[in-house]
Parts: C-alpha cells; sequence; structure tokens
C-alpha cells in the first residue's frame, strides 16, 4: 500500500492496528446480522456525528483498487460528502465516482441509492444513533438486556399508540426493521421510502456509529422487514408530481422553495440517478 | 428556476480561506507566537491538554493559536492528533506525594505536615480589571521579581509534604485507597466504555471530561441532587517525574516531568461503630484547580451505587454522567444538526400534510 497518501499519517488516516480491530468487528457484526457491536471508536479528524462511524468502517476496508461514491441526502454534491470524499481522496489516494454503478465502495447518510446495488458492492451507512429503543428506554444497560432476550413488546407499543392517536405509524424515516427475524435495527435516517432496498440486498450493508462507538451491518441477501401490523401493512412515501428535471415518478423526491408566495418544485434526492436519466432521454 | 446546488468543492475552499484571514485579523497587528500562548495564557494551554488527553504545551498552544482561541476546538484539535500516535508502553504509577509542590491547601485542618501553601491562585484576588494590562506595555515594577516571589513562598518544592488523605489513612478512619476489586485499569481510548464501568474508567471518562459540565454536575450534588457532604482535604499542584522501565533496561528511568493539579475530598462516612469517611478523587494536567474539585465531587458521586446509596440525582448516575461529559462528542453531535437534513424533513413534512388532510376529510364526512 501506498504510505506516502498523507505525510505524518498512515494509508486511509488509521493505523493498521484500529482497522484490524475495526475490521474484526465487522466480521463479528456480519455473523450476527442486525446486532450492535461495540468496537473501540477512535477520534476522527472530522467531528462525532458527521460520519465519523461510516468514515472509520470505509478506513478498514478501503484499498487502493477500490472507487469510493460519497453521498448525503442522496446527493453526491452536498458539503459533507464532498467534504468526506476529498478526505479520502486525500488520505487513501482512492478513485472516487459519482456513479453507483461504478462504485465498489458508496458511503451514505440518510439515502440508499435509487440505482439498484450489485453483489460485491458495499454500502456504508452513517449511524446517528444506533439503538431503535432509545427513545423508548435511555439506558443502554438495559436496552441491551432487551435486545438479548428478545423484549421488543415496548416498539410494538409505540407503533400501536401511533395509530390509536394519529390512526397511522407515525414514523416517515429511521423506521425500525426487523433482521432475519431476530434483531430490530435502526436502519439509520434513511426515509422509510428506502427500506424495502435493505431487503434480500445483493449488496452487503455496514452501518457505523461513531461517537455511540457501534457498529452492524446487514450480509448480503438478508431477510430485512419493515415493523408493522396485518392491518396497518408498511407503506412508503408516494408523491403527486414527478421530478421536474428528469420526470421520474419512482424516485424519492426533494422539495424546493422557489419564491415567498406558496411556489415550489419536487426533484429528485439521488442526483446521479436523476442525471443519468437526463442524459439518457438526451440520447434517444 | 433552480439551479441544483453545485459547487460545494468551491464554497468549501472559498469558507476556509475565509476563516485563515478571520484568525490571523488585521495583519497590522503582529502575529502571537506559540511561546506567547504557552507563557500568557497558560491556564488555556493546561485545559486543552488536560481534556485533550495530551501532554504537549507546544501542540496544545498551536491548537488555541489555530482554533482561534476556541478552546473547545482546540481540544478536538488535539485529540484527533493523539489518537493516531503509537503506544510504547505505559508509565509506572505516579506518586502525587513525591510532587515538587507549589500550591497546596487542606481545608480540614489548620495546618498540616509541610504547611498551607497558596502558591499562584485566584484566590483572594478582588475581580477589579487591572488597567495596567490594559496598556501596550506592562507597567514598570508591575512584574514581581524572584526576590519577591522568594519571600512570598516559603521553599517550593518542599520534599516532605506528606498527602493529608494518607495521615487519616494511617489512623484507619478513612477508606483505604487502593481496591482489589479493579486492579488493572483499562483504556478508554482504545476500548468502548461498558456498563456498569468500573472506578477507574469512570476516573479516566471524568479525566478528560468537559470542565463546565463537571462543574455544573458537581454543583448540583451541592445543591441536593445526590449530596455527598464533601470536604476538601487537600489540593496540591506542581510537577511529578514521570518514571518508565524500558524493556531493554529492566529498571526505572524518568522521562520527563508534568504539571499536575489534584484534588482529595474527604466524604459522607460509612458504617457506625466502624465508621470511616469515604473519597472523591479529581486530577487534571497543568493547572485545573476548578475541573479537579469538580471531578473529585462526581467521582464521589458516581460511587452512589457501590457505597449503599440511593441514586437520586443525575451526578449519581452513570450513564447520564459518562455518556454526556464528552465535549468532542457533544459538540460533534450538536452540531451536526447544521448538516443537510432534507430528505428527513421532507418525510415529515410529507407525513404532517397528510395527517392534516385525513384530519380534514374526517370534518368534511362528520359536516355531511
Amino acid at each position: 500500500m501506498n504510505a506516502e497518501a498523507m505525510p505524518g499519517y498512515n494509508y486511509a488516516y488509521l493505523d493498521e492496528q484500529t482497522k484490524g480491530m475495526i475490521r474484526r468487528a465487522i466480521l463479528k457484526a456480519v455473523a450476527i446480522p442486525g446486532y450492535q457491536v461495540p468496537f473501540g471508536s477512535r477520534e476522527m479528524p472530522l467531528p462525532y456525528g458527521w460520519g465519523t462511524g461510516g468514515i472509520q468502517i470505509t478506513a478498514g476496508i478501503i484499498g487502493p483498487d477500490d472507487v469510493l461514491k460519497v453521498i448525503d441526502q442522496g446527493a453526491d454534491d452536498t458539503t459533507n460528502a464532498v467534504s468526506i470524499r476529498s478526505f479520502f481522496a486525500r488520505t487513501a489516494q482512492v478513485a472516487t465516482t459519482t456513479a453507483t454503478e461504478e462504485a465498489t465502495v458508496i458511503q451514505t447518510r440518510h439515502r440508499i441509492p435509487e440505482t439498484p446495488l450489485k453483489s460485491g458492492q458495499i454500502l456504508v451507512y452513517q449511524v446517528p444513533i444506533p439503538e431503535p429503543l432509545r427513545f423508548m428506554e435511555p439506558s443502554e444497560a438495559e436496552t441491551r438486556t432487551m435486545h438479548a432476550l428478545e423484549e421488543y413488546g415496548v416498539m410494538h407499543v409505540k407503533l400501536y399508540e401511533d395509530i390509536a392517536v394519529h390512526g397511522r405509524i407515525a414514523t416517515s424515516y429511521n423506521y425500525p426493521v426487523k433482521v432475519e427475524d431476530r434483531y430490530i435495527m435502526c436502519p439509520s435516517p434513511i426515509p422509510k421510502f428506502d427500506n424495502p432496498k435493505m431487503d434480500d440486498c445483493p449488496a452487503l450493508q455496514l452501518f457505523g456509529a461513531g461517537r455511540e462507538k457501534r457498529i452492524y451491518a446487514i450480509p448480503p441477501h438478508t431477510r430485512v422487514r419493515s415493523l408493522d401490523f396485518e392491518d396497518h401493512p408498511f407503506e412508503i412515501q408516494a408523491w403527486d408530481e414527478a421530478c421536474a428535471i428528469c420526470g421520474s415518478r419512482q424516485s424519492f423526491l426533494d422539495e424546493i422553495i422557489t419564491d415567498d408566495r406558496g411556489g415550489r418544485m419536487f426533484v429528485c434526492s439521488d442526483s446521479d440517478y436523476c442525471a443519468r436519466r437526463v442524459r439518457e432521454q438526451e440520447d434517444t | 428556476m433552480y439551479v441544483a446546488v453545485k459547487g460545494g468543492e468551491k464554497a468549501i475552499a472559498a469558507a476556509h480561506r475565509l476563516l485563515a484571514r478571520e484568525r490571523r485579523g488585521d495583519e497590522s497587528v503582529p502575529e502571537i507566537s506559540l511561546e506567547q500562548i504557552r507563557q500568557q495564557l497558560s491556564l488555556s494551554v493546561d485545559r486543552v491538554m488536560s481534556e485533550g488527553s495530551l501532554y504537549d504545551p507546544h501542540l496544545a498552544a498551536l491548537a488555541v493559536k489555530q482554533a482561534r482561541g476556541d478552546l473547545m476546538e482546540a481540544i478536538f484539535l488535539l485529540r484527533a492528533y493523539r489518537t493516531t500516535l503509537p503506544r510504547f508502553g505505559y508509565a509506572l504509577p505516579m506518586d502525587t506525594s513525591r510532587m515538587h509542590v507549589r500550591r497546596r491547601i487542606s481545608a480540614t485542618f489548620k495546618d498540616v505536615p509541610g504547611g498551607q501553601l497558596l502558591g499562584p491562585t485566584f484566590d483572594y484576588t478582588h475581580r477589579l480589571l487591572d488597567w495596567g494590562l490594559a496598556g501596550a506595555h506592562e507597567q514598570e515594577g508591575g512584574v514581581p521579581g524572584p526576590t519577591e516571589i522568594d519571600e512570598a513562598t516559603n521553599t517550593p518544592g518542599t520534599p516532605d509534604m506528606p498527602r493529608v488523605l494518607d495521615v487519616l489513612g494511617r489512623e484507619g478512619i478513612i477508606e483505604s485507597e487502593g481496591r482489589s476489586d479493579d486492579p488493572e485499569p483499562g483504556d478508554l481510548t482504545r476500548h468502548p466504555l461498558t456498563l456498569p464501568a468500573g472506578r477507574s474508567m469512570r476516573l479516566q471518562n471524568l479525566a478528560r471530561a468537559d470542565e463546565g459540565f463537571l462543574l455544573a454536575m458537581g454543583y448540583s450534588t451541592q445543591r441536593g441532587f445526590g449530596n455527598s457532604h464533601p470536604f476538601v482535604g487537600e489540593i496540591r499542584m506542581g510537577e511529578v517525574e514521570i518514571e518508565f522501565v524500558p524493556e531493554e533496561l529492566g529498571f526505572s528511568v524518568t522521562i520527563g516531568e508534568i504539571t499536575l493539579t489534584e484534588c482529595e475530598t474527604v466524604n459522607q462516612f460509612i458504617g457506625s461503630g466502624d465508621a470511616r469517611f469515604t473519597r472523591g478523587y479529581g486530577l487534571t494536567f497543568g493547572q485545573g484547580e476548578r475541573k479537579a474539585m469538580s471531578m473529585a465531587l462526581v467521582d464521589r458521586s458516581l460511587r452512589a451505587g457501590e457505597l449503599g446509596e440511593e441514586v437520586r440525582g443525575p451526578a449519581q448516575d452513570q450513564e447520564f454522567v459518562l455518556y454526556h461529559s464528552d465535549n468532542v462528542e457533544a459538540s460533534g453531535f450538536v452540531q451536526h444538526l447544521k448538516l443537510p437534513h432534507y430528505v428527513d424533513f421532507q418525510s415529515e413534512l410529507a407525513l404532517v400534510r397528510g395527517l392534516r388532510r385525513d384530519a380534514a376529510g374526517k370534518e368534511e364526512d362528520h359536516e355531511r
């Protein structure tokens, strides 16, 4: 490996011992899908809460032959995505791309790309609060016990209370899932629109929470079910509008305010997907 | 027409250029040197070293300069550097009873072996702005010379200055310091915190904890949220030698000297026939008396469970204190809220609009 990537620092910033520790945590996470593995998270040169868990995973698995894509809110050009991509371009001299299908490692915050992922790809999620039960039970000691005993009653009560009060489950992002019929898992704050993409996904999905010092994983082709009730089945968001740029009716749309008189438009949150559709339309 | 936000990279580069300019300020004013920061803002340097968990005044001064005096930012800079450093071994436990003491006070005894020594303290200064410091040059004769210093202090570094609590310990009237159930200290910077945490892990957490947080937590115990009836047995500040045993030598050598502030409190007694006081402990790099005292209060209150006391206040709750004490973690997570959340907010917007639509539909049904 190229040790000269950044003077005074190891390849991909972290020392090899730390990378080994992270890889062991990842292996354990893959072996127990949906289980939160504690790991010796390090201070990174980017702030906690800004993707340090994802960055540590990416630093732990990336090599010179990889092609890295980084997205935030689905887009490659949001400031924090730009910052993380340039961090790896600088410390690991890795090739970067915005094209989902060209990437071997995709680090993401808050979205799963619209373009279906393939076998061999790795999707690395940045996770702020890894514990799905946290806002029902603030104590970490308690929630670990609840996971161990598969004691998930509080979660179902919470979802039921939503239906009783609002007539529907009032969670629109970070919607809890059950992995391989065992662990309830936090999918990170992706919109529930993206939840079905996690199920039976051919790519490896890794989740890193730096500040909370946890890593968890969904191996390829794992069953991932969004929690629901028979009479209130899980549904995803839909828009009356189509993307104003590419015309897509299948993608997650961001709302843009265009004036102060109620004017608004909707565009794809996935900038790569949107641009590719525009190119295809121009070709035909 | 909306133009998709592009050019994040250019915007970031431009922001960093602006930042560099703001940091330097007016170029007709001389640039501040690291040595000036070390010498004249030494308490800033001490705090950055303590909470940055790295004893290096030069790098801490660099961090303070780079951070434009924002100490939390400086602490973060130092931490992010520290984490890349290799470990070549562990020093021998430091013996603070052999400290070259520059300040030492006890609030429990009028006199103690070695005496009370005020040292360089803000205590008993009247907090009146000193106009003499405002000019371009400090007033002639404003800074005391070495002879005056010698008169003001009795021989500094008196070797025979036993720790006050050791004196009490010999009488058996205070709990002994060593505990057999927590022998080998872990390393919080290499392994994640697990709960319940042993005292050594808790003390590591508190040693790098935010001073303001510990101050508020300690203060809350004084106001009734888990009182531990503290007395300041001793505060001492001075230089302690660090000894290290290189494998190839097999005996210890002194590799340096660091400045420390240590606070030991004498707290609420336990038992009755065999009644004895309990302890709280605080330690910081450099001069960090406010933090060392706060730390001792919080250390003692976190021992509530172990000493069979009811956990009633936040400062007695391990999870509450240990998970929220670190300002690098807290600052990052609070400030991440300024990152884009378009997607989550769009999801919530759709949900709230849907709920309102449902409600409006129901009202129409009702009216019909």
